[in-house]
Parts: C-alpha cells; structure tokens; sequence
C-alpha cells in the first residue's frame, strides 16, 4: 500500500490532483439539486457516445458518392456488430437530440440563464444549433435517396436567401449540382468541423458552469438582483453546499445510464436508420423525407400558405435564433420560479404542441400523392354498370387515385370520395373536374367529353350504404 | 514602473498580437478561397446528347433521360448524372424539363395517363406545359435549352434550378 500511495503522491505532485483537480470535481453545489439536474450531463454523455461511435464507423465508411453507400451497407450486414456500432450512432444521435433540447427547456423554466449565467446560456445555444447541424449533416452521410433530395431541398432552402441565395446554395452543394465534392464537405463538417466547435463549446459551457455555479432551484419570490445575488449564492454554497461528486452526481450517472441502456436496446432490437436505395438523382420515383428531427419542419413546408414561404423559410430560423440569443438580456433579473413565469410555461408547451403535431402530419404527409394506391376493393367495384366501370378506370389512370380515397384506398391529398355521390350531384361533380381548384388540376384539357361522363357516373354510384340500399 | 518599461511592453504585447493575427490571415485566405472554388471556378456548361431525335415519336409523352453533368469528378458515382424530362412536341420542337420541383427540388414525377407531373415531397402538381396544377410550387417547371444537331436532340446543362 505504501508502495500504491508513493506512486500517487509522484503523480499528484506532478498532476496537482489534490490541489487543482478535485476541488473542481468536488466544487459545492447546492443542496436542493434534484433529478431536473442530469439532463445535461446526460447530453454530454451522448456526445461522447456519438464521438466514439462515430470514430468507429469511420473506420470503414468512405466518404466519396461512389462508395460511400456501400461502405454503409458492408458496415451494417458484413462487419462483425457493425449493426449495432450504426445502430447506438443513430439511435444515440436521437438521444442528444432530445437531451439537448429537455436540458434547454429545464434551463428556461427555472430561469438558469438569468444572471450571472448569461454566457453559459449562449454557449448552449450555440451547442444546441451544433447538434441540429450535425443531426442533418449526419442523416445526408448515409447518401441514400433521401440523403440526396435532402441536400436539394437544403440548397433550395438557402436559395431563398435575398441577393446572396444562389451564392449559398452553390457553396452548400460545392458546385452547380449534388456531385462528387458535395459529401466531402457535408463529411468534413459532419466530423471534424462540427465536433471541434462542440468541443470549444462544450469546455467553454463547463468551465461557466464551475464559475457560476450550478444554479439552485428556484423559489417563488425569490428574485434576482444584479447587486446581491453573486454574494447571496456564494453564501448559500458556504453555509450548505454539498460537493458535486459524489453527492450530487450519482443522479448524472444513473440517467445517464438508463439513457444508455434504452440506446443501446433500441440499436439491437430496432438498428440503425434503414438504407433506402443509393443517392441516384436519376431515379425520380423516390420518397424524400428528412429522420424525425427535421420531419416536422418539412410538414409546416407543405402547409403554410406558398405566398408566405419565402419569408418562413428565411425568417423563421432567423426569428427563433435571435430569440434564444437575446433572452438572457431581455430577461436578465427578476423571479426565476416558473410559478411566478406563466407565460415561460406557455412558450415551452405552444411550439412543443405544434411540432407535435406537424411531426404526426409529417409521418402521414397527406399532402403528398400516393404514388401505388391499393385496388379498389372489389365488393365495391362489383355492383357497378359497365360505363362506371370504364369510370373507374379512368379514376385509377388520370391519377385521381393518387390522390383521393375510394373505400379506403388511394392518396389523402383530396377530399375522400367514397360516398361522393351521396354529396355532390352530377352536375356539381362535373364542375369540380372541369375546373379543378383547391390544388386540384382543371381536368378540361385532360378528359374527352365521353370520358368525363363515364368518370362522372362512376363518382355519382359512390354513395354512402343507407342510400345505396334504398336506390333501386 | 515608469513610462520607458511601459511602452516596450505595450510594443511586445502589441507586436505578438499583431503578428499572430497576420499570420492567421495569411493562412486564412488559401483555405477560404479553396473553400469557395464551386464559386470561383464554377464548371462551365455543355451541350449533352439526349438521343437521336427519331427516337423521340412526336406527341404529349414525357421520357426520362440522363445526361452526364459538365465535368464530374471521378468519384462522383451516381451523382455524376442529372436526369430531365423530355417530349418530342412536334417533328423539330422540344420540351425539356428538370425534373427538379419549382417548391423545394424535389424530383416530379411525370403520369402518362394522368398527363401530369406530381411532387412526391409536398404534393405539387404540374401540367405537360410545366405550369401549376396545384399544391405550393410557385413557379412553372424549369426548362432547359436545347438544340438539334445532325439529327441528335441536345441540352444545355445548367446549375440546380432554384426557385
């Protein structure tokens, strides 16, 4: 033991364990730190997940448009755990994702960010944007199709910028078009730009942690004042402070923990994010959508007015950036319970609803046309006179299928039609095909005279089963 | 500590700030602009086949055809082709579409029965003439140049259309 204890008395000397490091790991924090605490240590664990899995995948992933997407499929099926290795990045990718945002939004309730803590807010501002950055950049590295047509929509996004949006659409795609030098630069920001800012940030966050101070738990009443609360917390630390490790701590590594276990069953049991055909911009009959994090922002694409989208497209990240820039400034002094801040819980809970419910819609994305709709069932199909019949052919080629649902087959973009002849008379449907409208095509160029009526005829048999019955 | 001593401090330390700067900015400009070369050294245009004009019969069909980009790297793979739409209008007219949606870039598809194009991303729709049937698009389909020489039908590439 002696022996043990010279060793670390050599290093310690050396180190300055005892008189530079544990005073740190060991600083005082407050006694009331509870469970709403371990949301950012959890972050800081999966970044590390992501580093090390990353390192890993890079160890077979080649970063060129011609063979990037095999490396990926060698990584998942060939490698030895591959399939998992893939799976923690990408399920453990979510994760941040989430973390990240939970741990910005417990900072925003309890009023952390107020003073003295104004910069530790920023630099997690800063690491927040990172982390959507590496998410998206992340999903384009897999340069399968919707990798791809991600990078068009992103290009076609910041073209929109005023004056200089060719310029940034250019320097995004490095080129005219979606070619070969475009992933090398997604993969050298995904993997060295990237993580060496969230490394700055990360170091620059902690050290303004230690600084400050972990912030207590709010109390209604209790406000913060410019003159008096740097002196107040430090009397709060001296008289009942407890050390950060292991007192306050062992909930860090619980969390994180569990966190990691749900990661890593996900990765097992689901896997990583599917490969869904390599990036081909010649094979147009693909169905682009972005992994969950940016699903949502793709459903307020499609249904914001078109008059308006320039201005959400350029102005609504703009707006919600500025936002969480200036927020330690506005908001500088005063109460930090969320008691006494209704309107905080308001402007957490509104836009988590509304990406809720834009995710949802992003999953279904009725907007979009149903490319291979189902059959009509035949029991409806059945009963139907032969010019219905030769109308229903017409539904299924002039692409009303893809778009409208006959008895539960077909697209969502349209009214349902299955009992269209129980609401519109002949007349009315004839008018709605002519002149379209409400995003649907004016069908009078389209339609022979004779092909019209037989579709009209088909539309006018889909009644609603009381009135079938009761018709002869 | 008097003046002298003070002033060959504010020397030093203004001297190594400076210096350091110096050199960042010369280190800075090779890297900057070699970032920006997509924009510097931007690939000029070409004129590529898209087939014999015979083998395009005269009428409303849309065909999907490929054309190689001006001057792709060599490990560009896929990526290297761009695909457009084209149709024979009449015996020495031509359509040629991108396939890149008005709205966001997504690739159209062209219904032959239907004779439509629809967006598979947020459902925009498009006549065979390219203007908007429906959904957010706000524009016409793109259109490339495109000539007839010795018999074969050409287009002129051109960037990432944006809307």
């Amino acid at each position: 033991m002696a022996i043990l204890r010279r060793i670390y008395g050599w290093f310690d000397d050396r180190l300055g364990i005892t008189s530079a490091i544990l005073p740190v790991i060991q600083h005082p924090v407050p006694r009331g730190v509870n469970w709403w605490y371990v949301l950012g240590s959890a972050t800081l664990v999966a970044f590390i997940v992501q580093v090390i899995t990353g390192v890993a995948l890079a160890f077979s992933y080649v970063p060129a448009p011609n063979s990037a997407y095999s490396t990926l499929q060698f990584i998942t099926h060939q490698a030895t755990l591959g399939y998992v290795v893939r799976g923690i990045h990408y399920w453990g990718a979510s994760a941040m994702v989430v973390l990240i945002f939970a741990h910005v939004i417990r900072v925003f309730l309890s009023g952390s960010f107020k003073f003295p803590r104004e910069l530790n807010w920023l630099t997690g501002v800063g690491l927040l944007l990172l982390t959507l950055g590496m998410a998206f950049t992340g999903q384009l590295l897999r340069w399968d199709q919707n990798a791809y047509w991600a990078i068009v929509v992103g290009a076609e996004q910041a073209g929109r910028t005023p004056f200089i949006g060719n310029w940034l659409a250019e320097i995004l795609v490095a080129g005219q078009t979606v070619g070969g030098a475009t992933l090398t630069r997604f993969y050298a920001t995904h993997v060295f730009l990237f993580p060496a800012l969230m490394f700055l940030l990360i170091g620059s966050h902690l050290y303004l942690v230690v600084r400050h101070g972990i912030s207590e738990p709010p109390v209604p009443g209790r406000v913060v004042e410019r003159s008096t609360y740097q002196r107040w917390y430090h009397d709060l630390l001296e008289r009942d402070g407890i050390p950060f490790w292991p007192d306050a701590a062992w909930r860090d590594v619980i969390f994180a923990l569990a966190v990691g276990s749900v990661v890593v069953i996900l990765a097992v049991v689901i896997g990583p994010a599917p490969l869904v055909g390599v990036a081909n911009p010649t094979i147009v009959h693909a169905n682009p959508r972005p992994d969950w994090y940016f699903l949502w922002y793709f459903a307020l694409l499609a249904l914001i007015p078109p008059s308006i989208e320039s201005w959400v497209i350029i102005g609504f990240p703009l707006l919600v950036v500025v936002a969480l820039l200036i927020l330690p400034f506005v908001a500088p002094f005063g109460e930090r319970s969320p008691r006494r801040r209704p309107w905080a819980f308001a402007l957490v809970l509104l836009p988590l609803l509304t990406v809720g419910v834009l995710l949802q819609k992003g999953e279904v994305s009725p907007w979009s046309p149903n490319f291979n709709p189902q059959p009509i069932p035949a029991q409806v199909v059945a009963p139907l006179s032969a010019e219905a019949r030769q109308g229903q052919a017409l539904f299924d080629q002039e692409g009303c299928h893809n778009c409208h649902t006959i008895a539960g087959t077909g697209g969502l973009r349209g009214p349902n039609l299955t009992t269209v002849g129980s609401r519109l008379s002949s007349d009315q449907l004839t008018w709605r095909i002519l002149n379209g409208g409400n995003n649907m095509p004016a069908y009078n160029t389209l339609l022979t005279p004779a092909q019209l009526n037989q579709l009209v005829v088909f539309l006018s048999a889909m009644k609603s089963p009381s009135q079938a019955a009761g018709s002869p | 500590m008097d003046d002298r001593l003070m002033t060959r401090r504010r020397f030093l330390n203004r001297m190594s700030l400076g210096l350091s700067a110096l050199a960042g900015a010369v280190v800075a400009v090779p890297i900057v602009a070699y970032l920006l070369s997509p924009l510097i050294k931007p690939a000029p245009n070409v004129w590529r086949d898209l087939g014999k004009v015979d083998a395009f019969t005269v009428g409303e069909e849309f065909q999907e055809i490929t054309i190689e980009d001006p001057s792709p790297l060599a490990w560009a793979g896929e990526t290297a082709q761009t695909a457009v739409w084209v149709r024979r209008t009449a015996a020495d007219q031509f359509i040629v579409f991108a396939v890149n949606c008005t709205h966001l870039g997504c690739p159209v598809n062209w219904l032959p029965g239907a004779r439509l194009f629809l967006c598979p991303c947020h459902g925009s729709i498009f006549y065979a003439d390219g203007t908007v049937a429906g959904g957010p698009a706000p524009r016409s389909l793109f259109q490339y140049q495109w000539r007839i020489q010795n018999g074969t039908v050409q287009a002129l590439t051109r960037p990432l259309p944006i809307g």
